[in-house]
């Protein structure tokens, strides 16, 4: 009988553990923190003159819509523009910025300039890492002839450098936006 | 008693003068109480200093007998030692009977029948203890493949998921000494939690026939049950430590177990396993290493009517997953796939860096049993399991060492069973269960919860009644009921939830606005009914026939539930459906086996027609920031799964044995009438052993492995476009790789140490000539070769 108590005593103790689950207040949620939601890229004109503006935003990041791409204006022929790049998380109040993370961890990033066959620029990074190699989220672009065509951007995480060009480059792909750009 | 028996025996036994000297005695040593052959049991001819072992069948052979009387001294280290006289005249063919400790006291260990015998009318397929020992340094995943029928879905090499007859994951139920494994099984890329070191065996039903335990496992169970402690004092224990040139490390695993006749019993039980980068025949597989670590401890009071037991154990494992299968989006795998070679190979190292794993397990369970007069034996069980799951992957900046999936699972479990002795020719046996399970899920990753936070209250009954009619015929029907409660809280961005028409359909569960993301309280509730009916036939003197039908429900996981978003590790967007509903299967299954001494085989045909199989596919291209991805989608369907396995034991000559084992499935979409994506190849195995038990128990095996080439598939096949070239690129995800032939080679021999101890020593050899090879059913084909060749040695030492 002592026997048949203990038996029982476990049943009950561990009814008491089944029992005892907390009911917690509704879970926080989560931004995400590494989504880059937004990448700009402003061409400042040598010279002065208003800046143009490559734009591709995506609110949602992962989720079911697709970025809005914009630009601002076409290039001008034989002018020569600085470039900058901004990679931003807008699902954070206030936006984060991501270029800044790019720019300390330089020599673990790249961004590959790839020029569509038809469209006339040359685009030059004008900034390098802490190797000496280039990181290029500055830039000089050169437009040539009037022409069309597209311009992609691509931002590589951990790409072997140096490198001549996204064929070796390796790593994966953090970014990657394609504009429709014209000269005229 | 027997002691002394045994030694008048052996004084009375004097040895004879010669006549015709060249008699033979052979036969087996088999457990008086289940036939069941003994293996490694030891015969000792008394007076002539003469002592063989039985070999893999439990048979022996003692040559040189002259025609006299002879007493032979039998034991095995879970039996009662033996005395047996017996007169020579000629060739002799006599078995003898061993009562096994263990059986014998059946009834009273804690582990009764209802962990014995799991069904009567399926085929249970069971490695013992001594193949798990030849995988000590392996995974739960390695030694299920070695069953026909039973094939794995791996991550690289070191997640192996065990897929039986083409069903993995939440369809598979894995029980660990008694307890249900919660340790996040939906997901295809986390292995089970289990170290095979702590099973005594391992046991396998390839359908949810097992109501005992479960009544959703669409595919079917996996028992690992401990080994038994035998009533007598005593004290033993093993080692094993081996080494492998492939990922150059080793593993080391020890238990001693420590028991008296007043019924206390303990054992402790640790597993240390360490190893660098695998490696393919040409390349090293960089960041593919394993550290994992795990200790177990038992103890437990038992005696003829009543007894208990507490265990617990802790697992804990990291494991690195192949660099170059880190991907930033579909133009990356079209870079990879594209390639021969993983696009990441850096030199041999034990470091474990991200991406990677790493889960800890616990596991705590308290049982007893008590038996009533006149009702039978009733058995309580509570257990609590804690698995927490970590997942790192390459991020930037300050987040680079943060976990990017952190999961927590509890889960109290209280298990109630009667094995009633009601009925003189019906065996019935009843019990109910009650679950609670609560994930939580840590928001401070950074990254979207992939499993939302909830609650889970679970509660079934079931009964099982085999009715047995004469002596070869038994008829068995069980029946099982689960009802599932789930209470979440979920966010859901808000472009998903207007996209998928929630917010028409369930505007009541939202619960909170944020500037993108809806909290909402999904609760969601499952009546899932199973069971199964069956017969089995015997005839002749080893013939078997056994028909089964069996009724699997099985209610959705949560990631078939609530993905949305990217899964890193998988390189794509996931998205699961709120709506669905139960998935049920029915499975018919046939078995005509033979179990005999010189051939035996089992042929197992089976259909599985499941309603309302959720399968996850790709849909669409989203194009995000990142880059383009494919997405892929859950959905209901019906599907099909046909097939047949085969196993075959052939003893052609003194000491070989050639083992066969062919495998079969086709899996179809019934719906969209195409192939189900994944679905294992034919397989066909063969081995050759031969086993000496005269030359220090020495046994070579040489094994063949085939698979063949997967010729039905779905094409999810894609396009990307590429600005570098600015092409339309087809990223070929679906073709599956060419067939491959693998040689492997195993060796042992026993040495005897000094009375009480063992000296085992194995020498492997896999794939020996360094096969070039890549797996359909491993995630990871597209991006590298499986492993090269592997040398491995074994010392076990039983003492």
């Amino acid at each position: 009988m002592k026997r048949l108590k203990l038996v029982t005593s476990i049943f009950v103790l561990s009814l008491f553990f089944v029992a005892c689950s907390s009911d917690d207040d509704t879970p926080e949620p989560v931004n995400e923190e590494e989504v880059i939601t937004t990448m700009t890229v402003t061409l400042t004109p040598d010279g002065g003159g208003t800046p143009i503006i490559l734009q591709t935003r995506d609110l949602d990041g992962d989720g079911p819509d697709a970025p809005v791409v914009t630009v601002s204006d076409n290039l001008t022929t034989g002018q020569s523009y600085s470039g900058t790049i901004t990679f931003l998380n807008e699902t954070e109040d206030p936006a984060e910025n991501i270029t800044l993370e790019v720019e300390e961890e330089s020599n673990e990033h790249q961004i590959f300039y790839t020029v569509g066959t038809g469209l006339d620029v040359t685009l030059v990074a004008t900034n390098n890492d802490d190797n000496g190699n280039p990181l290029g989220t500055q830039f000089d672009l050169e437009a040539g002839a009037v022409s069309s065509g597209l311009l992609t951007f691509t931002l590589r995480h951990e790409p072997m450098k140096p490198n001549s060009g996204l064929g070796d480059a390796g790593g994966e792909t953090d970014i990657e936006a394609t504009f429709t750009v014209e000269v005229e | 008693m027997r002691i002394l028996g045994l030694w008048i025996l052996l004084l009375c036994s004097i040895p004879s003068i010669a006549q015709n000297c060249s008699y033979t005695l052979s036969g087996k040593v088999i457990d008086s109480h289940d036939d069941t052959p003994l293996v490694g049991a030891t015969i000792i001819v008394a007076g002539l200093e003469k002592a063989v072992q039985t070999d893999l069948n439990g048979s022996y052979s003692i040559k040189g007998l002259c025609e006299d009387s002879y007493s032979f001294q039998v034991s095995h280290p879970n039996c009662i030692t033996k005395g047996f006289t017996l007169t020579i005249s000629g060739d002799t063919n006599r078995n003898f009977r061993l009562e096994h400790h263990l059986e014998e006291l059946n009834e009273i260990t804690l582990e009764g029948r209802a962990y014995e015998k799991q069904t009567e009318t399926v085929r249970e397929n069971r490695i013992r203890e001594d193949e798990l020992e030849r995988y000590s340094n392996k995974s739960l995943g390695d030694v299920l493949n070695t069953i026909s029928g039973v094939s794995s879905l791996n991550t690289g090499n070191t997640v192996v998921k065990p897929l039986i007859n083409g069903l993995h994951s939440s369809r598979v139920v894995i029980i660990n000494n008694g307890v249900r494994m919660e340790d996040q099984e939906w997901g295809a890329e986390h292995a089970p939690n289990l170290d095979i070191n702590t099973a005594g065996s391992i046991s396998v039903i390839k359908g949810a026939n097992a109501l005992q335990y479960s009544g959703d496992a669409v595919g079917g169970v996996v028992i690992s049950e401990d080994s038994k402690t035998p009533l007598l004092d005593s004290l033993y224990g093993k080692t094993i430590l081996s080494a492998a040139s492939n990922g150059r490390g080793s593993s080391i695993t020890s238990q001693l177990t420590k028991s008296y006749e007043n019924g206390w019993y303990s054992t402790i039980q640790g597993t240390l396993k360490r190893f660098g980068d695998f490696e393919a025949p040409d390349y090293v597989l960089s960041n593919t290493g394993i550290f994992e670590r795990n200790a177990s401890l038992r103890l437990g009071y038992n005696q003829i009517d009543y007894g208990l037991e507490g265990y617990y154990s802790l697992f804990k494992n990291e494991i690195g997953i192949l660099r170059a299968s880190h991907l930033g989006g579909a133009a990356d795998q079209v870079r990879a796939i594209n390639s021969d070679r993983p696009l990441i190979i850096e030199d041999f190292t034990y470091s474990i860096d991200a991406p990677k794993q790493d889960v800890t397990h616990q596991l705590a369970r308290v049982k007893g049993f008590k038996k009533f007069e006149g009702l039978g034996r009733l058995d309580v069980q509570y257990d609590f399991q804690q698995n927490k799951r970590l997942e790192f992957d390459i991020r930037r900046g300050d987040d680079s060492d943060k976990a990017s999936l952190d999961l927590t699972l509890n889960t109290h479990t209280l298990l109630v069973d009667l094995d009633t002795e009601l009925f003189e020719s019906i065996d019935f046996q009843t019990g109910v269960m009650g679950r609670y399970k609560e994930n939580i899920a840590n928001p401070n990753t950074g990254v979207r919860r992939l499993i939302p936070d909830y609650e889970q209250y679970q509660a079934g009954i079931y009964g099982i009644a085999s009715y047995s009619l004469q002596e070869n015929w038994l008829f068995e029907v069980g029946g099982r009921f689960d009802y599932t409660f789930m209470d979440v809280f979920k966010f859901y961005r808000t472009s998903f939830w207007e996209e998928r028409n929630y917010d028409e359909l369930f505007p009541a569960l939202v619960i909170e606005e944020l500037d993108n993301q809806l909290l909402t309280n999904p609760q969601l509730t499952y009546n899932n009914f199973s069971g199964t009916v069956g017969t089995s036939y015997s005839f002749g003197d080893d013939y078997r026939l056994l028909l089964n039908y069996s009724l699997a429900s099985r209610a959705p996981n949560p990631s078939e539930l609530f993905s949305e978003g990217l899964h890193h590790s998988a390189s794509r967007i996931e998205l699961g459906d709120l709506r669905f509903n139960s998935e049920v299967a029915h499975k018919v299954s046939a078995t005509f086996q033979r179990d005999h001494d010189t051939f035996s085989f089992a042929v197992n045909p089976y259909v599985n027609t499941i309603e309302d199989f959720i399968i996850i596919e790709p849909i669409d291209i989203q194009q995000t920031v990142r880059g383009n991805f494919q997405v892929w989608e859950y959905r209901q369907t019906q599907a099909q799964l046909v097939g047949v396995d085969f196993d075959a034991q052939y003893a052609f000559a003194p000491n070989f044995q050639w083992n066969n084992q062919f495998s079969l499935v086709k899996g179809y979409d019934r719906t969209r009438d195409e192939p189900l994506i994944n679905m294992p190849p034919i397989s066909l195995k063969n081995e050759v052993v031969y086993q000496n038990t005269e030359l220090n128990n020495l046994r070579l095996s040489l094994q063949s492995d085939y698979a063949f080439r997967q010729n039905e598939f779905p094409d999810n096949n894609f396009e990307v476009f590429l600005p570098t070239t600015e092409t339309n690129e087809v990223v070929d995800v679906s073709t599956p790789p060419d067939a491959y032939h693998l040689l492997h080679f195993r060796s042992s021999m026993d040495f005897d140490i000094n009375m009480l101890s063992v000296l085992n020593v194995g020498l492997q050899i896999d794939n020996i000539f360094n096969t070039e090879y890549r797996n359909y059913l491993n995630r990871l084909r597209y991006y590298a070769d499986d492993l090269g060749r592997n040398i491995s040695i074994q010392l076990k030492l039983n003492y």
